[in-house]
């Protein structure tokens, strides 16, 4: 289960970086769609979990996340991963 | 059988406006747009003398993936290119139906290169300098955002010609209407203002060093200048064939009827007065006119000792002594570099449309050169049909424009 504020968390850094109406963002949203996200956003994708969540990925990371939940998921076990 | 090339819109987004509006009544009542940059000194500059512009609010203009790949000097060239197809006349249906092309000057990016080295210095991981960095680095960054942006589905590449580059790609433009080969064009010229851009500029000191009275440091053609201040912003031209422009019913600004340039083929930096000669002749005997014909000229003066007195010795032998007005707008804006070619079209066009010419500030003892130009140094209400704007650049490149008020 991932903690409430994390995903709180998450939600408003997507919502803001991506401009998109937070509101939109669900569990069971498909990210790339939702966000309107091309290969070249996932670049900035990078930036924003190393600014925000303090580790670094590589874009191929994100192959498998379907859904905002996947995104949730990931981000949790990489966070607690670096604890 | 040439197609005559005109002017159906411009937009201007400068250290003296972001508007034409504001433009016209900047050089009307002969405002300065030179400030003071303080961080500038905090790093070392030997002048922490600039054009004073801030960079344009484009959210709810532009969505956020094409705010991401715009450089500074492309904010600058959206603004300017927004309004002068507004006043075209060309909206998204005629560029979806029409080969528009895009031919801007740029020679630089500076920022956006400094911060992608910082990063990766810092982070060893590329991936973190961002997806907009490449398309913002890149020199040809303002034609390839804008074409994007606008949808121009025509000739589409920069023109880097130095502090000439503005003024290249519409000469280059005029050429490719006048035979035939593209019936409009965006043209312009875009120049960052960041502190960056100028760090290596700055140290040859190139700029002057009047800090304690801005508005006084550009002063093109004076014995006392010390050097150019550095500028920028972004001007935009509408290009068109009068056929296209006729069909259409646009409103015609005016003509662009004569084209010089040349190489000094001489030093990199040291200007001489062969080459600029040459292209100011080219010029006359392309558009077919006489010295006698030019009413005003659009110096390129930049308030450097040796380049100015040049451009004078250069004009006296073509245009003999005391001949049309000579000014350089530069000493309200500054030297607006790669952007210069094109801006200083809109600033002459303008006045030309509105019958007058700004002064040139700052002029106050000729030197032995100047001395034998009509220089005025407060505005002069005139009408003029006729005038030419030099441009000239690093490593010897010329450039001359002959515009004229557009007769059917």
């Amino acid at each position: 289960m991932v903690d409430a504020a994390l995903i709180q968390k998450i939600n408003e850094k997507l919502a803001e970086e991506f401009e998109t109406d937070i509101e939109l963002i669900q569990p069971d949203a498909p990210l790339m769609q939702t966000l309107e996200l091309d290969s070249l956003d996932l670049v900035d994708m990078v930036v924003l979990v190393e600014q925000n969540f303090g580790f670094t990925l590589k874009a191929q990371d994100f192959i498998g996340i379907k859904t905002f939940q996947d995104f949730y998921d990931f981000i949790d076990s990489r966070v607690n991963e670096s604890k | 059988m040439m197609n005559r090339v005109v002017i159906t819109g411009m937009g201007i987004y400068s250290c003296i406006g972001k508007n034409k509006e504001e433009v016209v009544s900047s050089l009307y009542n002969g405002v300065s747009g030179i400030g003071i940059d303080p961080v500038r000194k905090e790093y070392g500059y030997n002048s922490a003398l600039t054009g004073i512009l801030e960079r344009p609010d484009l959210k709810g203009c532009l969505d956020r993936k094409k705010r991401n790949y715009l450089s500074e000097q492309g904010m600058y060239a959206y603004v300017a290119t927004t309004e002068a197809l507004q006043q075209a006349g060309i909206d998204e249906d005629f560029l979806e139906k029409n080969e528009v092309g895009i031919l801007y000057g740029n020679d630089s990016s500076t920022e956006p290169v400094i911060h992608a080295v910082d990063v990766i210095r810092e982070k060893r991981n590329t991936a973190l300098v961002g997806s907009g960095s490449i398309f913002q680095s890149m020199n040809s960054t303002v034609t390839m955002n804008l074409s994007v942006i606008f949808k121009l589905r025509g000739i589409n590449f920069t023109i880097s010609g130095a502090c000439a580059s503005g003024s290249h790609a519409i000469g280059m433009g005029f050429l490719l209407i006048q035979s035939g080969l593209q019936e409009a064009i965006v043209c312009g010229g875009a120049q960052e203002v960041n502190m960056y851009s100028v760090g290596s500029f700055d140290g040859l000191s190139a700029f002057s060093s009047r800090e304690d009275n801005p508005g006084a440091a550009s002063r093109p053609f004076d014995k006392n200048r010390d050097g150019l201040v550095p500028s920028g912003g972004g001007a935009t031209v509408i290009l068109e064939s009068y056929e296209s422009a006729k069909r259409r019913g646009a409103t015609i600004l005016a003509e662009v009827i004569g084209y010089g340039f040349s190489s000094n083929g001489d030093h990199i930096s040291v200007p001489n007065i062969d080459g600029p000669k040459r292209s100011l002749e080219m010029a006359l005997r392309n558009a077919s006119l006489l010295p006698s014909d030019i009413r005003y000229i659009n110096a390129h003066a930049t308030s450097t000792p040796l380049g100015d007195l040049n451009e004078a010795h250069a004009i006296v032998q073509v245009f003999g002594e005391k001949s049309p007005y000579v000014t350089s707008t530069k000493s309200m804006t500054g030297h607006e570099m790669w952007m210069a070619g094109a801006s200083e079209i809109v600033y002459s066009t303008l006045m030309m449309e509105k019958g007058f010419i700004a002064p040139n500030l700052n002029f106050e003892e000729p030197d032995e050169a100047s001395s034998l130009l009509n220089i005025p140094t407060k505005t002069i209400e005139t009408e003029f049909d006729t005038y030419l704007s030099n441009s000239f650049g690093f490593g010897g490149t010329n450039s001359s424009l002959i515009i004229k008020k557009f007769t059917p």
